[in-house]
């Protein structure tokens, strides 16, 4: 040990946490230092990332992993940290008198999530997943006055909990029947013997827990509650970092600790992808929230990163971590867009409906999201195709063509919910117009989006491609 | 010799300790006689070397717990005479229980006089010269530091957590203002009068 560069990250983040817990506490109340002063730090963490040593290999005795992989994932968590608190940014009244805890608490999550990332031993993995996990409680029901919010706490608190409590019976067969929490030594043992009954247990229990936290079929129930009832910008966390954090996370256990075990865990990936692409596409007919409608998008998002990961391999992996990328950008945008929906009073407006004719009223804001909807639908001119094309190759190399040709049928039933949205804005009469909210940096963040969507972002196909398939080499 | 005077001096408190919170009369004091069998307790914990465990039975059980327990009796008016009243109604369960732990303890020790049940089961890590303080210590900020260091952020999110949903401002409530009792001057609360005789003060 001695030498801290690797999770110089996560000191960071870690010492501004508790210090801007402490300037919170006797900052003036409403000043929004806090705020810039977290964004800061995320952004000081991400420049630490480049310079974090990739080849330190395994450390704190084999239990995390600071590799080209983890680097990629944080990068995505704590960017999209930083948008979050941007966006929670004149969200919360300036009465509230607890906003000043918001970003210290997605700083903590932010922790978490890049454990979750860097964890290389069953151990970190679960310490990281309830730091991460435990945060995300609290933000759920952030605004604990309203009734949806803390339902949505709660909710995400009693079913989280559950998830923790099977995660943690996997964890526990897995150890019990390979004596290792490692991933090096579990991997070994998978390879060295048969594979019994306990270990199979043990592995679906695992993936079960892990499925709970990136909202995978059939553990996704409490994800449309959660979204709708959660503040928008924690949403937006919720829907980007965390979720990427545990999709990495299950990508690093199936294919370090459980790669010989690859025909075992593929039929449970290919299952809960399928079904994540099916539900997330037709629960999400009926929905006249737009955040329940995202919810049940990055359900069905979930379940196209899955596909990727069912391929496995080098290959699986960088379609993985590219569709994480994109996804993240895509939903982030949508988010941002959704935050622009508020009433003449500035009350924020969530349904469907309130959309109407937008393209008359705020033709900019109705483009942008627009954009976000067609690219999460996956519709060519746009970025959010060419990730979805990457994933379905990766599963034809893998030999799973009937996947890849499921999913992309299953791609075009999807996509008749986004084009509602689009319908809405563009072809119904306007019924009332928004308020228009001056946030320059979070307009700014639009714009950024809706180019990285638009068919300029093919540009950084090679850039992100190149870090994606530097961050799969570990496999 | 000093050894075994010890381990029949702390045996011996801890049993009639443990009998006196059985018996005693007042609540309060039973719980006063659970801390001194606490207390002895951690003193035979100490004699078999087992120095981490003494101190956490110091540390936890009389620290915390029998003084929650002690808040617990002092706060709540039970009436334990009449919690008392249906001892001999109830003796014939208590017995069964008690004989049933018993046999138990019996069991127990007899499988653990014949040997292990599996060649692998004894999980007792091997003694060495490190005392076992020492031992764990090393352990928690050797091996597994990022875990145990990522464990107290974990606590930290909690008490943040209790806080921001639990915490309000009562509208009621009169914090000092020091600022402002220091900015009071005396010209502005007293005033000086001269009231005639007979007449009074006009307020």
């Amino acid at each position: 040990m001695g030498n801290l560069a690797p999770i110089l990250p996560e000191v960071i983040l870690g010492i501004a946490a508790i210090f801007l817990m402490l300037f919170a506490a006797f900052a003036r109340r409403g000043s929004s230092a806090t705020h810039w002063l977290a964004v800061l730090a995320l952004l000081g963490a991400c420049v630490a990332l480049a310079g974090a040593p990739q080849e330190s290999g395994r450390i704190f005795g084999g239990m995390f992993a600071a590799d080209g992989f983890a680097a990629f994932g944080k990068l995505i968590i704590f960017l999209s940290a930083a948008v979050a608190v941007i966006m929670a940014h004149g969200w919360f009244d300036r009465e509230f008198e607890h906003s000043g805890e918001y970003p210290v608490l997605i700083l903590l999550s932010a922790i978490g999530a890049s454990v979750m990332v860097s964890a290389t031993d069953l151990m970190m993995l679960y310490i990281g997943l309830e730091l991460q996990s435990l945060s995300a409680y609290v933000l759920a029901s952030y605004r604990r006055h309203d009734a949806r919010s803390a339902e949505a706490g709660l909710k995400y608190f009693v079913l989280g909990g559950l998830a923790s409590g099977i995660l943690l019976y996997g964890i526990s067969l897995l150890y019990g029947f390979t004596g290792a929490t490692s991933f090096t030594g579990i991997s070994a043992a998978f390879a060295g013997g048969s594979i019994g009954f306990g270990l199979i247990a043990g592995l679906a229990f695992t993936l079960a827990g892990i499925a709970f936290k990136i909202a995978a079929v059939p553990f996704h129930m409490w994800t449309p509650d959660v979204y709708e009832g959660a503040p928008t910008p924690v949403t937006a966390f919720f829907a980007s970092g965390p979720k990427i954090a545990a999709v990495l996370l299950g990508t690093r256990v199936c294919l370090d600790a459980l790669g010989p075990a690859t025909d075992q865990w593929r039929q449970i990936v290919i299952f809960a992808a399928l079904a994540s692409i099916v539900l997330g596409a037709v629960a999400a007919y009926g929905q006249t929230n737009i955040k329940r409608l995202l919810a049940y998008s990055s359900i069905n998002n979930v379940g196209f990163a899955l596909v990727g990961l069912a391929a496995g391999g080098q290959g699986g992996a960088q379609a993985v971590l590219f569709y994480s990328a994109v996804y993240v950008v895509m939903t982030l945008g949508a988010f941002l867009c959704v935050l622009r929906m508020r009433d003449a009073d500035g009350r924020p407006m969530e349904s469907l409906s309130s959309l109407s004719g937008l393209s008359q009223t705020q033709p900019l804001l109705a483009l942008a999201l627009a954009m976000f909807m067609f690219s999460l639908a996956g519709i060519p001119p746009l970025f959010g195709f060419w990730p979805k094309l990457m994933v379905f190759n990766a599963a034809v190399d893998a030999g799973l063509l009937p996947l890849a040709i499921a999913a992309a049928v299953l791609t075009v039933v999807g996509a008749y919910y986004y084009l509602k949205i689009v319908k809405i804005m563009y072809f119904d009469e306007p019924t009332g117009a928004f308020q228009r909210v001056r946030e320059p940096v979070q307009t700014a963040l639009i714009v950024a989006c809706a180019l990285f969507v638009s068919p300029l972002g093919y540009l950084l196909i090679n850039p992100i491609g190149r870090l994606a398939a530097n961050a799969a080499s570990i496999f | 010799m000093i050894a075994l005077l010890a381990f029949y001096l702390f045996a011996t408190l801890t049993i009639a300790s443990a009998v006196l919170v059985i018996f005693a009369r007042n609540p309060v004091h039973s719980v006063l006689w659970l801390i001194l069998g606490f207390f002895n307790a951690a003193g035979l914990m100490l004699l078999t070397g087992a120095e981490f465990i003494a101190m956490l039975l110091v540390i936890v059980y009389v620290g915390a717990v029998a003084v929650l327990f002690l808040f617990v009796v002092m706060m709540l008016d039970i009436d334990f005479s009449q919690l008392r009243s249906g001892f001999n109604r109830n003796l014939p369960f208590g017995l069964l229980i008690a004989l049933v732990l018993l046999s138990e303890i019996v069991i127990a020790i007899s499988a653990y006089s014949a040997g292990p049940a599996f060649a692998h089961a004894s999980g007792a890590p091997p003694a060495n010269a490190l005392p076992n303080i020492e031992a764990l210590g090393a352990m928690l900020y050797g091996q597994y530091l990022l875990p145990f260091e990522l464990a107290g952020l974990i606590l930290l999110v909690a008490m943040i957590g209790a806080i921001v949903l639990t915490h309000r401002s009562r509208g009621d409530a009169r914090p000092q203002k020091v600022a402002r009792q220091i900015r009071r001057r005396p010209e502005d609360a007293v005033k000086m009068a001269k009231p005639a005789v007979g007449e009074g003060v006009s307020l």
